[in-house]
């Protein structure tokens, strides 16, 4: 393609204007001849260096915030820092590593960060395809679902988990004064580990399902017609089908889906912090819903170690990469199979 | 997708408009039934619901929250507790800021994006395929790495409390200048380039004359979705707006739940103002955001 804009489109060349008029001296030819030079050098190095101008712009910024803070953060869990002097870095070697493995509250929010992951994306992604399933019929007033659906998505993290606050109150909650009608005892949502962890990934569900159900929707509409057909002569139900022809086909989606939420989950930060009732950082009276992003805030911005919270931070992209390879070991073996 | 409305019972009558029954997607020509139908309008009212009820408990005042049954309706105190949240959260000058903010981000990553994603799509140049790679690897490095030394280049600037320090990290999105690349891979046709290219222009030309027009419609969407994002950022504003004196719609709404006394129906007047706005934008162009959304994953 480059050679094609290289040569056709140089309009120099194109013979727009003839070259040199006769009768006139060589001077203006001449003129002419370096000017049009000029014109094809400008126009290569336009060319040839303009798509980089075109894309630099955003690989400064990403160096800039992205790449380098990413090294640094390596640099610094190597170091003591503190929060109140953060240009003052002594090195220390592993030892904010070994430090945050001998707290049992690193390890506490760690296993946390994976039940309430497991408790809030796995619900969410089965509602959304189920939910995408029942949209991909022919519905009246399809797109009034879909918009309503993702209204939770443009909801912020604050305000949703405010609201979840007060709908789960232990007094008056809504949510308790609906369950006494079924015989249930009020629930303690906030103090109770398992209930909290519950519902503070209620409001992750609550928040993400339509964004998902939209997006294995969008899947579903790109598998093609012919599909059904041939399963619908083999004789396959409804059910087969979706078996046999819908879930196959939405794989490389789901697995998407599973790694952007399992991503997500991972860094569930705002929701468990607006949970807490003092709004701290500890994740509940006895860190019972305390997330791995909340343990870094806590070590970081209410201990003032930042040392310690780069090295949180640092187990946290490791646990992401590992979440990465897993993923594409299995997607490998998914297209073996297949 | 959106105007196949058609009546039940309106093809059953005329046959001739599905001349043999075809399988079809799942569902893709069948006709929801009942049960489906319930389905979604639970899940629509559980959608709305949280939201609803913001309003409600933001019409009433403290005490009447603190009592079961909880209130269904709206009560009298909506304007007073709105009043209240605006003066006191700061909610007036947080909601300019936030519109500021999500405002020069979303127009600047729309742009950058645009070029980019243009270059990727359509230009070959040495590195073009490396360099995506970095683009779609820089999606899974998680925000926590970088608020660290984010926060030291802050607070050495002392830039703390000031909105620059929450729209810089923001420019960028890999996600814009993939979701630029897929649309103009497909929207933008070579020839047109090419033309262009033979008529003289340059490069700048061409990104203004005919990759601009051509991309408007990817561009709305995207800046739609990262005003979104960018106005309900939560983590980083959360972390260097730290005196409340300058503060956006998050980090003024999570302030008001942290009173000594919490009024709750001030707390959700806070959160109904913080939402408001951005349900609005989803009123009007709601379509157009789900067309987007569902068009960024489809050729993802």
């Amino acid at each position: 393609m480059t050679s094609r804009h290289d040569t056709a489109a140089l309009p120099a060349q194109a013979g727009g204007a003839a070259p040199g008029r006769p009768g006139k001296d060589a001077g203006p030819a001449e003129d002419e001849r370096r000017r049009r030079a000029r014109l094809s050098r400008r126009w290569q190095r336009d060319m040839r260096w303009s798509p980089y101008a075109f894309v630099s712009p955003f690989f400064l910024l990403f160096l800039a915030f992205g790449l380098f803070p990413l090294v640094y953060t390596a640099w610094a869990s190597l170091h003591t820092v503190e929060l109140t002097a953060p240009t003052d870095m002594q090195w220390a070697g592993l030892h904010n590593f070994t430090r945050i493995f001998d707290d049992e509250f690193y390890w506490n929010a760690a296993r946390n960060t994976l039940t309430m992951g497991i408790l809030s994306t796995v619900p969410q992604l089965l509602m959304a395809m189920g939910l995408a399933h029942i949209l991909n019929y022919k519905l009246r007033a399809s797109t009034f679902y879909r918009v309503v659906m993702l209204a939770p998505y443009a909801t912020s993290i604050a305000a949703a988990s405010l609201v979840f606050v007060l709908l789960f109150g232990r007094d008056y909650g809504m949510i308790n004064w609906a369950l006494h009608f079924f015989g249930i005892d009020a629930i303690d949502w906030q103090n109770d580990k398992w209930m909290s962890q519950i519902a503070v990934s209620s409001i992750v569900i609550w928040r993400w399902t339509g964004y998902n159900a939209l997006i294995y929707l969008a899947a579903m509409q790109a598998i093609p017609h012919d599909l059904y057909e041939s399963a619908a002569l083999d004789g396959a139900n409804r059910w087969q089908q979706f078996l046999h022809v819908t879930l196959p086909a939405l794989r490389p989606t789901i697995l998407f889906t599973g790694v952007v939420s399992t991503i997500g989950a991972s860094q569930l930060f705002g929701e468990a912090l607006m949970f807490d009732a003092n709004k701290g950082a500890s994740g509940g009276a006895e860190h019972q819903f305390q997330t791995l992003g909340l343990y870094l805030y806590e070590q970081g911005w209410v201990n003032q170690h930042l040392g310690r919270a780069s090295a949180i931070a640092w187990t946290m992209f490791l646990i992401l990469i590992l979440i990465g390879a897993v993923n594409y070991v299995i997607s490998r073996r998914l297209r073996a199979s297949s | 997708m959106t105007t196949t409305l058609t009546n039940p019972e309106e093809t059953v009558r005329e046959p001739k408009r599905a001349p043999r029954p075809k399988a079809g997607r799942a569902g893709g020509q069948l006709h929801a039934g009942p049960l489906a139908y319930a389905i979604l309008i639970l899940f629509a009212l559980g959608s709305l619901f949280p939201l609803v009820w913001t309003a409600i408990a933001a019409s009433r005042d403290n005490n009447r929250l603190a009592q079961t049954p909880p209130p269904f309706w709206f009560g009298s105190n909506l304007f007073h507790n709105l009043d209240l949240a605006w003066t006191e959260a700061n909610l007036g000058k947080a909601l300019l800021n936030t519109t500021f903010v999500a405002g020069v981000s979303a127009a600047t990553i729309v742009f950058l994006s645009t070029i980019a994603g243009f270059a990727f799509a359509k230009l070959r140049f040495k590195g073009r395929g490396a360099l995506m790679l970095i683009v779609i690897g820089t999606m899974m490095v998680p925000p926590q790495l970088s608020v660290i030394p984010l926060y030291m280049m802050v607070a050495k600037l002392d830039w703390t409390d000031q909105l620059q320090a929450v729209i810089l990290p923001s420019l960028v999105s890999a996600f814009g200048v993939f979701f630029m690349r897929q649309y103009l891979l497909q929207a933008l046709p070579d020839e047109i380039i090419e033309a262009a290219r033979v008529d003289g222009a340059s490069s700048w030309r061409v990104v203004w004359h005919v990759v601009f027009p051509a991309a408007r419609p990817a561009m709305a969407v995207l800046g739609m979705l990262m005003f979104v994002q960018t106005w309900n950022d939560f983590l980083w504003p959360f972390l260097v707006l730290t005196q409340n004196g300058n503060p956006t719609v998050q980090v003024a709404v999570a302030g008001l739940g942290r009173g000594y006394t919490p009024d709750q129906s001030l707390i959700m007047a806070g959160a109904l103002l913080g939402t408001l706005p951005l349900l609005l934008v989803f009123a009007i162009f709601g379509k157009q955001i789900v067309g987007g959304i569902m068009q960024g994953a489809v050729k993802g």
